[in-house]
């Protein structure tokens, strides 16, 4: 261990080690297990369905319980809502592929394409996003970082995440939620899910809104 | 009905008035109850210790002494569990499924007293009389392991004269979980001082639960500190009457 | 303690922590909390019980097929661009990781939480060759400046009251000014602290909570975002996890994600889950390796009715609800597994024949709380059991084994067991006193430490009986209100 090889007649070495450490800890699996029957899984338990209407308001309770911001508004007043959310911040950066249609005049808004640094990003307070799925019974947002979502690093650094969702894209269970994203995974997307602003609980369990992650999440639901 | 007593080690040696109180009630409640002088010791402590070929050994007995009872009360969740929901898991573990086979097939005859009044008999009321302030401890293999649920409060509800305490933190384990107690004084303790506390601010003069192990630990805690406070077993409190009193 | 490895046997170890005040108080007030939030977070959903049942299934799937998941899991990475190594314990995890490191001349790493890199004491394996792991979970930040271990999986630094860590970020967070005790302005000390070292450092080391085979995802539960960070912006990432975290199906994932969130945070969903497959172009690390840790596990595997040890998701239910681990603390256990789940993991991982490890099963009264808590239906208390008698054969003739022997024999006929009870009267006479026994010889001595004992009255039941059916039928007489029983 105190020793570290550093040329590469050690790699081989190491390539030698992992298959035999894949092999031992394969062959110590399967006997280990040898003869014990994979078991059926019971059927997934439902939920009571609910109507679009409740769920759009299920995921509202649940957003609003995580102190994030939210409001609802017809498609043609997405802009004023972002204005709105935006408050005092005239500075924005959105996926390359975000709608131009839903972003408000007299903002300057920072297209990530090209992709910008890190540090760059660093210096924009604000992101706007679409989403994937939203999921109402636990006020879960998914991105799989494809189209007007942006890469992971996007809806990360800013510090105000704004996250525009279609009325449609929320569903009410985490079942129905993980189902539609897995063609996404399948095709070897990343995903974030995203319930609230980043918190934390670990000084005598109190719940702190705002750590690394943005602090602050304002949720825009679009209906029509 | 006939009524096969399984009075348990620790009632027998050290709380014969727990079975006379059971053998009281019962009567009382119209049943005949036989106690099968072969009987001792479900093997709990053994097991819980590590000590699974001795355990197992009194469960056969277990067995073969109560095989052909129609039904068994014991007066103790924990020695019910014991059987019931252990024995047959500690049989497999060894690899005795004979064993294991006939320790189920007895299991579903077997009662923990409450149970067996208010599950299997359907009676609340058993005509008790107790004219004291009381609390009630939830025993932890009652509450978990045998989900008796509240019938023991049923139960108590029923007692005449008597004032029933809710006690803070009743699902709480009062920390006597058997060698546990010996092999673990400290946490032991730690957990003894909370239970203690939560009784002697209910201000009852006594704790009722439905085992006396807990209670021996709960009472030997009480006593300790000169709290004036006593424990009963359920039993004792559902077998008095104004004409005699079980303490 | 380090690792996995405890000190010193569990009832020594409780016993330094059950003295301390200040500790018991912050448990007390932590646990209790946690406890009611989980009860609301759990009955809000009233299939909850079938949901534990689906977890239970689901992760006993992958134990029984697990070689096949995880060739198919190792497959699905590399397709994905990404690099998986095997390790068959600590020593060659952290050597990989080291490696990894080294070849990237990296002198500076960040860190998700991860309890499986405490377990191989990555760490301190870095910083012998001068790379120093930075965590950033505001817990483990905590731990590590005040040079301590964990103590709870989910809130590492659970024992720690906020004016300790006000204490601290004061005298370890530069340029801070002076900080008050609000855990919103602590928090946002470290915010600042890290925010420059997650938008620089090259590399990152994480664990995994889960791992999918078919589709070679790999998924990070998280609260803080430092998570996020980690795996978002370095250029390479490790991630090191346990070999039964395996599943099949990308849908298999979302019974977990009721489970998990309920159970530990007791929050209906955490704040961030981050998924990755491999290495996604243009998104994230370049460079990602999976390393797949055994360490231990094929043995707990190997046994049919330990193997269920596996299942566990490290949600903390058991620790929160467990009333050993309350007044004990986390230290106690002497592992990075503390609480009823490390009771029953710690000395299957190491093997019964660790005399300090197999105290662990001792450490609890059965009383069967962190059953009912689990979310995958972990029976604790049964495996508790079980493993007592493991460590007890591996202990040897003692005296308890004597004793416990001896009693059974006592107990294999009515008529011996009368005659031993008669024999135990005769002898307690010296121990009482006042109709009371207050100190025990021996094993037994643990016992009179904090209570009295009743001794064995004069006449036991069955004697009693006898008498009754020999036609004397004794009435019961009326006992003084003060007795006992
Ligand atoms: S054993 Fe169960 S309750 Fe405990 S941490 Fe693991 S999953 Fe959670």
């Amino acid at each position: 261990m105190s020793q570290l090889p550093k040329s590469e007649a050690p790699r081989s070495a190491e390539i030698a080690r992992s298959a035999e450490a894949r092999l031992e800890v394969l062959t110590r699996i399967n006997r280990a297990v040898a003869g014990t029957e994979v078991p059926e899984l019971p059927a997934y338990p439902q939920s009571a369905p609910l109507s679009r209407e409740e769920i759009v308001e299920q995921f509202e309770d649940r957003i609003l319980d995580y102190r994030a911001a939210f409001t609802r508004v017809a498609a043609q007043d997405v802009p004023g809502a972002i204005g709105a959310a935006l408050g005092e911040v005239r500075r924005v950066v959105v996926p390359a592929e975000f709608s131009d249609a839903w972003l408000p005049a007299g903002i300057d808004v920072v297209r990530d394409a090209p992709l910008l640094s890190h540090a760059q990003l660093d210096g924009i307070p604000a992101v706007i996003t679409g989403c994937a799925v939203a999921i109402s019974e636990t006020g879960t947002i998914i991105l799989d970082h494809q189209g007007d979502q942006g890469r992971r690093a996007l809806s990360l650094i800013p510090d105000i995440h704004i996250c525009v969702i279609r009325a449609g894209q929320v569903v009410q269970t985490v079942r129905e939620g993980t189902e539609q994203v897995a063609p996404s995974v399948r095709a070897g997307r990343p995903l974030t899910w995203l319930s609230g602003g980043s918190a934390t609980s670990d000084i005598e369990l109190v719940r702190v809104e705002g750590v690394h992650g943005p602090r602050h999440l304002k949720v825009i639901v679009v209906d029509g | 009905m006939k009524v096969d007593l399984f009075l348990t080690c620790i009632n027998d040696a050290m709380f014969p008035r727990t079975g006379q109180a059971t053998v009281r009630l019962l009567e009382r409640l119209g049943h005949t109850v036989n106690f099968n002088m072969r009987q001792t010791c479900c093997g709990q402590m053994h097991l819980n210790t590590g000590y699974r070929s001795d355990a197992l050994h009194l469960v056969r007995k277990f067995v073969n002494d109560f095989r052909d009872a129609e039904v068994i009360v014991a007066p103790s969740g924990s020695c019910v569990a014991m059987i019931r929901e252990l024995a047959p898991e500690a049989a497999h573990w060894e690899g005795d499924n004979e064993l294991r086979r006939e320790v189920q097939a007895l299991a579903p005859r077997l009662y923990e007293l409450s149970e067996f009044l208010v599950g299997k008999l359907r009676v609340t009321d058993v005509g008790a009389y107790y004219p004291h302030k009381v609390t009630y401890h939830p025993t932890c293999h009652a509450m978990r392991m045998l989900r008796v649920g509240d019938a023991p409060l049923k139960l108590l509800q029923q007692v005449r004269g008597m004032t029933l305490l809710e006690l803070a933190g009743a699902d709480e384990c009062c920390g006597f979980g058997g060698t546990f107690s010996v092999k673990n004084p400290d946490v032991s303790a730690a957990m003894l001082a909370d239970k203690t506390r939560h009784i002697l601010e209910t201000g009852a003069e006594a704790c009722t639960a439905g085992d006396n192990s807990c209670l021996m630990h709960i009472g030997g805690g009480l006593h300790r500190l000169r709290s004036g406070a006593r424990t009963i077993h359920l039993a004792g409190i559902l077998a008095s009457t104004e004409g005699e009193v079980f303490a | 303690m380090s690792g996995l490895h405890p000190a010193q046997p569990f009832p020594e170890a409780a016993r330094e922590q059950v003295n301390q005040p200040q500790l018991r108080a912050n448990l007390r007030k932590v646990t209790h909390t946690i406890r009611e939030k989980r009860l609301r977070a759990t009955q809000e959903l009233p299939h909850w019980e079938e949901l534990r049942q689906l977890g239970e299934a689901t992760k006993d799937a992958s134990l029984a097929d697990l070689s096949n998941r995880l060739l198919t899991l190792e497959a699905s990475v590399k397709a994905r661009g990404g690099q998986v190594h095997w390790a068959r314990d600590a020593a060659e995890a952290r050597e990989i990781v080291t490696r990894i490191a080294l070849a990237h001349q990296v002198q500076e790493l960040i860190k998700v939480k991860s309890i499986t890199s405490d377990e191989i004491e990555l760490n301190k394996a870095l910083d012998a060759h001068g790379v120093h792991a930075i965590e950033t979970d505001l817990a483990e930040l905590i731990v590590q400046l005040s040079n301590d271990t964990p103590s709870h999986i989910l809130v590492p630094a659970i024992h720690r009251n906020r004016a300790e860590i006000q204490a601290l970020f004061n005298a370890e967070l530069p340029g801070e000014g002076h900080l008050s005790d609000d855990p919103a302005e602590l928090a946002g000390a470290a915010r600042r602290y890290l925010r420059h070292k997650f938008l620089t450092t090259k590399m990152a080391v994480s664990g995994g909570n889960f791992a999918i085979a078919k589709t070679g995802t790999v998924c990070v539960v998280e609260s803080e975002g430092n998570g996020r960070m980690c795996l978002t912006l370095p250029e390479v990432l490790v991630s090191i996890m346990g070999i039964e975290k395996v599943l099949d199906r990308f849908e298999d994932i979302s019974v977990f994600m009721e489970l998990l969130p309920r159970s530990s945070t007791a929050e209906r969903m955490n704040p961030y889950t981050s998924f990755w497959s491999g290495v996604t172009p243009g998104d994230g690390p370049q460079e990602f390796h999976l390393i797949l840790l055994d360490n231990g596990r094929t043995d707990v595997l190997a046994d049919d009715f330990g193997r269920q040890t596996l299942r566990c998701i490290r949600c903390s239910a058991c620790l929160n609800v467990c009333p050993v681990y309350e007044r004990a603390g986390g230290h106690a256990y002497g592992s990075v597994y503390p609480g009823p789940i490390g009771a029953i993991l710690t000395p299957q991982l190491l093997g019964m024949h660790d005399q300090n490890a197999n105290t662990l099963p001792g450490a609890s009264s059965l009383c069967g709380a962190c059953f009912d808590a689990c979310p995958v239906r972990i029976n604790i208390p049964q495996v508790l059991i079980y493993l007592r008698g493991e460590a007890a054969q591996h202990k040897g003739p003692t005296l308890e084994a004597l004793a416990m022997h001896g009693m059974r024999l006592a107990m294999s006929e009515g008529w011996r067991f009368e005659g031993a009870v008669r024999l135990a009267r005769f002898g307690q006479g010296p121990l009482v006193h006042n109709g009371k026994i207050t100190a025990l010889p021996g094993l037994l001595g643990g016992w009179t430490q904090s209570r009295d004992l009743n001794p064995f009255p004069p006449q036991s039941f069955r004697e009693w009986w006898r008498q009754r059916g020999q036609g004397q039928t004794p009435e019961v007489d009326a006992a003084p209100p003060q007795a006992v029983q």
